[in-house]
Formats: C-alpha cells, sequence, structure tokens
C-alpha cells in the first residue's frame, strides 16, 4: 500500500516535469545499462559507457564550436561573414582523426564480441524454447523440463487492483541456475520470433524456429534476475517475461532432485481415471494459464482474429476433431500444437473444460487415455 | 528572369481549372504541391497513431486499447510515416526544386511524374482500408517479419499491394529525377556545380532505384508462402526465416539514407544563407554523400545482430558500420565550419536547420554506440533504438523537411509566412520533441523492450514524461499546418531573392515562379 503511494508520489512528480528529480533517484528511475551479474555484462557495461563517454567528448567538442560561433558570429553582433570555403588540410585531418578514433573503439568491442561468442566448456545446459505466448525450459542434461507463463494476476494488467513491485516481470516457474556455473542456453522458437534476454546477464539471443542459437552466461551470486521477449511475436509480445533464479550449488543439486520427483507424479495422473468435477477444476486452471489470451475467460475469443470456444463448431462438434486441433495445432494461425506443451492429463482437462463451459454442456467427459490413444494414431 | 516574364506575357496555356488542374497536371510545380499536401495529410494521419500509441503508454496497464491493435498501430505508424509522410515530401521537394535549380523548364517525364504521384493515394487508401478488415490492420511490425506476418489476417494481400504501389511510385519518381538531373541542366551547370540538394537527390535516386525492387522481390515471397504453397521463410518446409531479414535489411538500410540524404542537401542549401557565406568543403560535402550512399549497402546485418551470426559476419557488420561515422563526421564539420566566421540570423528555416544538425549529430552519436555490437546486444530492440531513430528521423529528416518548407514557401507562393508563429513553432516543437524521445533511451537502457503496449512499474515516471513530449509535440504541428495554410493564401509579399542574397537559380525566378520554370535555359558560369 505504502510503496504504491510512493510510486503514485513519484509519478505526479513526473507529470509536473521536474526533471531534476531524475538525480536524486537515479537508482530506482533506471537512466542506464545495469551493470549485471555475468562477466559479459560486465564487459558490455564498460564498453558502453567507454563509447559513451567518447560520443560526449566529440560531442562536447563540435557542439562548443558551433555554439561559439552561434554566439559570436551573428549578424546583430557586426559579424561580417569571411568567404573562406575549403581547406585540403583540415579535410584530411577531420577524415583521419575520426578514423583512428574508430579504431580504438573497435579493439576492445572485438575482444568483448570474441569472449561473449565463446559457448565452449559449458557446466549446464538449458534448451529454451519460445512459443505464443511462453516459454519453455529443458535441461539437457538432467531430462526436466518445464513452461514458464506469466503469473501477474489479470486484474492487475486490467487496473482492477494494484500493481506489485515485479508486475509483469513475473512468472509461474522460473528458470533455476547455479551460481558460478558456466551456464549455455540453446535457444530455439516453435511458431514465430522471440528473443530472450535478461539485461543483467548481458545480452539477448533471437529464438527462431528451425535454428538453434546459443549464448551463455556466468552468475556470480545468487539472485533473481528478470528480463522479457525482445522480439515483437504478436499480441502478447508484451506478456512473456522471463526470470532467472541463481542458486548455491547444492540448492540448485536440491532443486532439480525435487523437479525429478514431480515428473514422476504428474507422469502417475496421466495413468489414472479422472472424474469429471476434478477435470472440469483442473481444466479451467489449464486454460487460465494457455488459453485465455487468445481465447478470452469468457470462450468468446476476438472477432476476427482468435476463434470463440463458446457454442464454437469444434468445441461442440466431434470430440476427435476437438482433441486433433489442440493436440496438433492449426497450420498458418497462432492456434499452436498443444500436444508437446501439455500432459495428457491437462490436455483430457482442458478439453473437458472447453466442451462443458459457458453453456457447450456437451456432456463429454475426456479421459487422459483417450489423449494417449489419440497421440498414437497420429503417429 | 528577364526570359521568363517575356515568356509569361504570350503564355496561353496555363493551368487547367477546377479538379482537373490536380488530376491531369504534367507540371512539375502541381505535383510538387500535390506530393507536399499528401505528405503532410499522412504526417497527421501517422501522427494521430503515435498520439493514440503514446496514450495507451501514458501509465503501466492496459487502459485505450487491446494489444493487437496496440500492435497494428506501431505497425501502421511506421509505414504511413516512412512511405505516406518522408519520402513523398522529399519527392515533393525535388518536383518543386530541381528543375528551378538546374534551369530547366520541367521535370523530364511529365506524364509519369503524375502517375508516380496518382498511385500514392490508391496505395494509402489499400493500406488504411485494413484497419476495418477481419482481423484487423497489419501487426507484425513494419519489418514485417515472417512467420509473424503471416498470421496476419484480411489485412495481408492488401498490405503487400501496397507496399508494390509505393515501391513503383518511388522508382518511377526515382527514374525521373536521374533523368531530369543528367539530362536537363542549364549550359554551363556542370555535375560539380550543381547545388547540394540536387546531388543529394541524385544519389538518392539510384538508391531508390537499387533497393526497391529488392523490396518487391521480398514481399512477393511473403505473398507466395502465405497462399501458394511456397516456403522460402518457413523453416518447416525447408526454408530460412533469417533469410527474409537479411532480404529485408538489404532494402531497409538504403532506406533509411534515402530518408536522409535529401535532408543533408537541404541543410547544405540552408546554413550557408544564413550564415552569408558559401558552403565549406562543397567537393567533399558530394564524396561524402557518395561514400555513405556506399557504404549504406554493406552494412545492413547490423539490424539483426542478435539472429546468431557467425563471429566473422558480426565483425565484419560492425567495422562497416563504424566506418559511416567518417563521412557523417565530415558532413557536420562542414556545416560547423560553414558557420563558422560567418555573419549569422536566425530566422526559421536556419533555426530547424540548426536544430537538425544538433539533434541529428545526437542520433548519430546513438547510430555509433549502437553499430559496437557486443554491446547492441543489450540495445538492439529497446527503447534505446526507438529514441536513435526518432533522432535521426523526426528532429533529423522532418525538422529538414520544415527547415526546406519554411526556406522556399516564400519563393513557391509569392507571400512570406509569419515570423513570429514560426519561431513560436520552432521552439514549441525542439523543446517538446526532445522531452518526446530523449527519456526513451534511459528507458531502453533500463531495459524496456520496444514495441509493447504494457511495461513494469519501473518505466513509468519516463514513458509519462515522454507521452506528456508527445502530445505537445503532436500539438505544435497543427501551428506548422496554420502557418503553411495562411501563407498559401496570403502576407506580406516575398522579394525574388526572398533572403540575404542566396545562392541558387531558383532565386532567379520570380515569386511566385512562374508556371514553366525557365522556358529558356539560364548560363551558368
Amino acid at each position: 500500500m505504502s510503496a504504491s503511494m510512493k510510486l503514485r508520489g513519484r509519478r505526479l512528480l513526473a507529470g509536473a516535469g521536474l526533471m531534476a528529480a531524475a538525480g536524486s533517484a537515479t537508482a530506482e528511475w533506471g537512466l542506464n545499462l545495469p551493470v549485471g551479474v555475468s562477466p559479459i555484462a560486465n564487459e558490455a557495461y564498460s564498453l558502453h559507457m567507454l563509447i559513451l563517454w567518447i560520443c560526449v567528448a566529440i560531442g562536447v567538442v563540435v557542439f562548443g564550436v558551433m555554439f561559439y560561433s552561434i554566439i559570436k558570429h551573428r549578424k546583430s553582433k557586426g559579424a561580417v561573414a569571411a568567404q573562406f570555403h575549403e581547406s585540403t588540410t583540415i579535410e584530411i585531418l577531420w577524415t583521419i582523426i575520426p578514423f583512428l578514433i574508430l579504431v580504438g573503439m573497435a579493439f576492445p568491442a572485438t575482444k568483448a564480441l570474441i569472449a561473449m561468442e565463446d559457448t565452449s566448456n559449458s557446466d549446464v545446459s538449458i534448451k529454451v524454447t519460445g512459443y505464443q505466448w511462453k516459454w519453455q525450459y529443458e535441461y539437457l542434461d538432467e531430462g526436466i523440463g518445464f513452461f514458464s507463463t506469466l503469473s501477474t494476476p489479470r486484474d492487475e494488467i486490467f487496473n482492477k487492483a494494484a500493481k506489485n513491485e515485479n508486475y509483469l516481470l513475473e512468472v509461474d516457474n522460473p528458470v533455476v541456475v547455479p551460481v558460478d556455473s558456466k551456464v549455455r542456453l540453446l535457444i530455439t522458437a516453435s511458431d514465430v520470433i522471440h528473443a530472450w534476454w535478461v539485461p543483467e546477464l548481458g545480452m539477448k539471443k533471437d529464438a527462431i524456429p528451425g535454428f538453434v542459437n546459443e549464448m551463455w552466461f556466468r552468475i556470480d551470486e545468487p539472485g533473481v534476475y528478470r528480463g522479457q521477449c525482445a522480439e515483437l511475436c504478436g499480441k502478447d509480445h508484451g506478456f512473456m517475461p522471463i526470470v532467472v533464479v541463481a542458486k548455491e550449488r547444492a540448492e540448485y543439486d536440491q532443486w532439480v532432485a525435487e523437479q525429478k520427483q514431480g515428473q514422476v507424479a504428474a507422469a502417475a495422473e496421466s495413468g489414472r481415471e479422472w472424474g469429471r468435477d476434478e477435470l472440469m477444476a483442473r481444466g479451467e486452471e489449464v486454460y487460465k494459464s494457455n488459453c485465455v489470451a487468445c481465447h478470452m475467460a469468457n470462450g468468446e475469443g476476438l472477432p476476427g482474429a482468435f476463434p470463440a470456444l463458446k457454442g464454437g463448431a469444434i468445441t461442440t462438434g466431434p470430440v476427435a476433431g476437438h482433441i486433433d486441433i489442440v493436440l496438433n495445432g492449426s497450420a498458418g494461425t497462432a492456434m499452436a500444437a498443444f500436444g508437446g506443451q501439455l500432459s495428457d492429463a491437462d490436455l483430457a482437462a482442458v478439453i473437458t473444460y472447453e466442451r462443458n463451459a459457458w453453456g457447450n454442456d456437451t456432456g463429454d467427459v475426456v479421459q487422459p487415455a483417450d489423449i494417449k490413444a489419440a497421440r498414437l494414431t497420429d503417429s | 528572369m528577364t526570359t521568363a516574364t517575356a515568356h509569361e506575357a504570350h503564355d496561353d496555356h496555363g493551368p487547367a481549372r477546377g479538379l482537373s488542374r490536380w488530376l491531369f497536371t504534367t507540371n512539375h510545380k502541381d505535383i510538387g504541391t500535390l506530393y507536399l499536401l499528401f505528405s503532410l495529410l499522412m504526417f497527421f494521419i501517422g501522427g494521430a497513431m503515435a498520439m493514440a500509441i503514446r496514450a495507451e503508454l501514458f501509465e503501466p496497464g492496459l487502459q485505450f486499447v487491446n494489444p493487437m491493435f496496440f500492435n497494428s498501430l506501431t505497425t501502421m505508424h511506421a509505414l504511413v510515416m516512412i512511405f505516406g509522410a518522408v519520402m513523398p515530401a522529399f519527392v515533393g521537394l525535388a518536383n518543386w526544386l530541381i528543375p528551378m535549380m538546374i534551369g530547366a523548364p520541367d521535370m523530364a517525364l511529365p506524364r509519369m511524374n503524375n502517375w508516380s504521384f496518382w498511385i500514392l493515394p490508391f496505395a494509402f487508401t489499400l493500406l488504411l482500408s485494413t484497419f476495418f478488415m477481419e482481423g484487423g490492420a497489419p501487426a507484425g511490425g513494419w519489418t514485417i517479419y515472417p512467420p509473424l506476418v503471416l498470421q496476419t489476417g484480411d489485412a495481408f494481400p492488401f498490405l503487400i499491394f501496397a507496399i508494390h504501389l509505393m515501391g513503383i511510385s518511388s522508382i518511377m519518381g526515382a527514374i525521373n529525377v536521374v533523368v531530369t538531373i543528367l539530362n536537363m541542366r542549364a549550359p554551363g551547370m556542370t555535375m560539380m556545380k550543381m547545388p547540394l540538394f540536387v546531388w543529394t537527390w541524385l544519389i538518392t535516386a539510384y538508391l531508390l532505384i537499387a533497393v526497391m525492387p529488392v523490396l518487391a522481390g521480398a514481399v512477393t515471397m511473403l505473398l507466395t508462402d502465405k497462399y501458394f504453397g511456397t516456403s522460402f521463410f518457413t523453416a518447416a518446409g525447408g526454408g530460412d526465416p533469417v533469410m527474409f531479414q537479411h532480404i529485408f535489411w538489404f532494402f531497409g538500410h538504403p532506406e533509411v539514407y534515402i530518408m536522409i540524404l535529401p535532408a543533408f542537401g537541404i541543410v547544405s542549401q540552408i546554413i550557408p544563407t544564413f550564415a552569408r557565406k558559401p558552403l565549406f568543403g562543397y567537393s567533399s560535402m558530394v564524396y561524402a554523400t557518395a561514400s555513405i550512399a556506399f557504404l549504406s549497402f554493406i552494412v545492413w546485418a547490423h539490424h539483426m545482430f542478435t539472429v546468431g551470426m557467425p563471429l566473422a559476419g558480426e565483425l565484419f557488420f560492425m567495422y562497416a558500420t563504424m566506418l559511416i561515422a567518417v563521412p557523417t563526421g565530415v558532413k557536420v564539420f562542414n556545416w560547423v565550419s560553414t558557420m563558422w566566421r560567418g555573419s549569422m540570423t536566425f530566422e526559421t528555416p536556419m533555426l530547424f536547420a540548426l536544430g537538425f544538425v544538433v539533434m541529428f549529430t545526437i542520433g548519430g552519436f546513438s547510430g555509433l554506440m549502437l553499430a559496437i555490437a557486443p554491446v547492441d546486444f543489450q540495445y538492439h530492440d529497446t527503447y534505446f533504438v526507438v529514441a536513435h531513430f526518432h533522432y535521426v528521423l523526426v528532429t533529423g529528416a522532418v525538422f529538414a523537411i520544415m527547415a526546406g518548407a519554411y526556406y522556399w514557401l516564400p519563393k513557391w507562393t509569392g507571400n512570406m509566412y509569419n515570423e513570429r508563429l514560426g519561431k513560436w513553432h520552432f521552439w514549441l516543437s525542439t523543446i517538446s520533441v526532445n522531452v518526446l524521445f530523449f527519456p526513451q533511451h534511459f528507458l531502453g537502457l533500463a531495459g524496456m523492450p520496444r514495441r509493447i503496449p504494457d511495461y513494469s512499474i519501473q518505466f513509468a515516471e519516463f514513458n509519462m514524461i515522454s507521452s506528456i513530449g508527445g502530445f505537445a509535440f503532436g500539438l505544435s504541428q497543427l501551428l506548422f499546418a496554420y502557418i503553411v495554410f495562411s501563407t498559401i493564401r496570403g502576407g506580406a509579399k516575398a522579394t525574388d531573392k526572398v533572403w540575404d542574397n542566396p545562392e541558387g537559380l531558383e532565386w532567379t525566378l520570380s515569386s511566385p515562379p512562374p508556371y514553366h520554370s525557365f522556358t529558356t535555359a539560364p548560363e551558368v558560369k
């Protein structure tokens, strides 16, 4: 409460145009690149500051001469125009000097670039896949994986509730990494191009369907580091954040063990028979985190862009067709193939939910076993 | 001047009356006027979209528009401003000025000139009509990257055909400029005696002819990918989405110089007039322009440092991009040297030209920073980039266009504009545009990605400041429209020279100039 009051106060200050306030609260206002917590982020930061100060110095000289001239050489002060209009010497000088300054910049830049692109000898490899609009993380050596989606409540986005301090920068499942280890990311996408970016890790890389890009970082202190998708990827481009949690090695190992246990439990869930109410409750949750962005909470979609599920041809038509489109997606549209993203239990639940919510009332109950069967016929 | 008035006396084919004058005109001045008015209209349409964007970004949270429509707004704002406002404004200036500057009666290909203009209203009707279609206007960004752009609804083919039409119009305009300049110069006007505006436009025209067909090819491949089963850019079909970006930016980078080289020309005409001193380093200006044009073809991939290029590729594009700072620096140094020990006055055109030099240079500095690949990994696709290209395009290209409008408006209309209002327009624009765009540098550095409709709370303050600047800048431009139209309608009569001894053949004509500029070629010594 007091935080939001403070925020409002600061914003009012800004609204009054008191730019001077920026000086006293630089840290909060975020004026500059973060120094970062990974070697390449530090390197990017110092290179940024170097180039910035060179530009400032050149600017001071050039604008200094220009404004001196504007003040002194004006007709109202009786200045009489000289008529000189060329000098080969000076032209050569101001071609060569900037060139030498550029060469001076190119050396540290080249060194930094070579270091950044060196992804060899990594300790942990994580495959990152961008989806509209969430991230999937797969730990290649540990065999664990999960999806990570925005966890900011919709009420905050639509201004019905006060915004928390991590507004739009919070997720359900953060990606966890050990500190002091070289983490290599293998980045790709399943639908359109995204870009994985956490400013404090010093680099962003595009996630491109059909390509696997690499980047690395080595975090030196435990903490939570936040970022966002940086490449326009459609409607919810602004709503697919990234949260990295860096833990000490022992805690990280423990987390890995927990994840593995969780996967065993999830497999058991998909192996049993579910009751209708259970499916509906689970289905509503799955719907909220995976489907609501396009098809809307009321199932009415967005006319012209995203079809309505309420009374829709597929959600009230044959069950097989419904299972097929959720499993395999629809080519050329934003409808993703959820077969690879959700478990059999979750798929069964969400399809059951869609067929019975919003007055669809088909009465159909889809079991995890039905999904398993559909997967088998597909392959 | 005497020849022109003598001709006017027995001129029996002046402009036609009514609408047909504008529909069927082959006159370079009428077509120039059409281009400029069209550009002004598009400037306000694109500006209205910008106002909606800044209103949504005024505070965190979703207030006015849904995210899909927000993406349509950013996409259409860019397309309208680039292809509808800035480029046609330069073609309009070229039409009005090139024949008068080189001592020709008209453009070389007058019927094509008519056609190249009249395609544009149709192109933009197609483009803007997509707002009312199923699935909304294009929302994949003006860079139309696949696979995202392939998710566009019914608007998709309209987008592609609108781009084709704009490209055809630009190519025809460019051919006309090249043919006019190479064939219709007055006796004695050698290439190295041409005014810099003519030089920069000649080079720009070659850039247009070289890259517009590349864009046409890229968008046609998108069209066949969407409707005819090809997979040029679809990885699942064996295609390559990154290839589109290479092709697009092979067009796109020269395109940004297409939007700035004529601005260099305008400023190089204006500063000497108000410094009362010849332009410093004329020939180095010509060579610098040509160098920039050449380099523009070998730097395109600096727009895509994050796609995962090999190290050697990143190094090459970084070095080549940094090199552009050299000829650009030469230009700025030349302008400053032109002012040095001059006898300056500060009428509105000069104010806008000086604003251009300062703020374009700031955009140049951020451009140099963006060229450094290892740091670009941080800057890329953030508000730092948004700030950078608005400094070079708004306080660069648009300020130069306004400087040119104030500079030549008395020549075109025969009336002086209101100097006091002009100065008001300059100061309001300059202050508000910096309040609008300067904080965006901070937003980008602090980590705000571009093209997002909502943002985390740490970005709230600067976004609010930026929006306030945006509304003020938008409102200030209404003053520009008022000044232009009131000058067309009347005002103090302008002399033929208008300013204190300006250089150039256009000032030897009457104000307003005769319908056919030079019917007898002047002698240039």
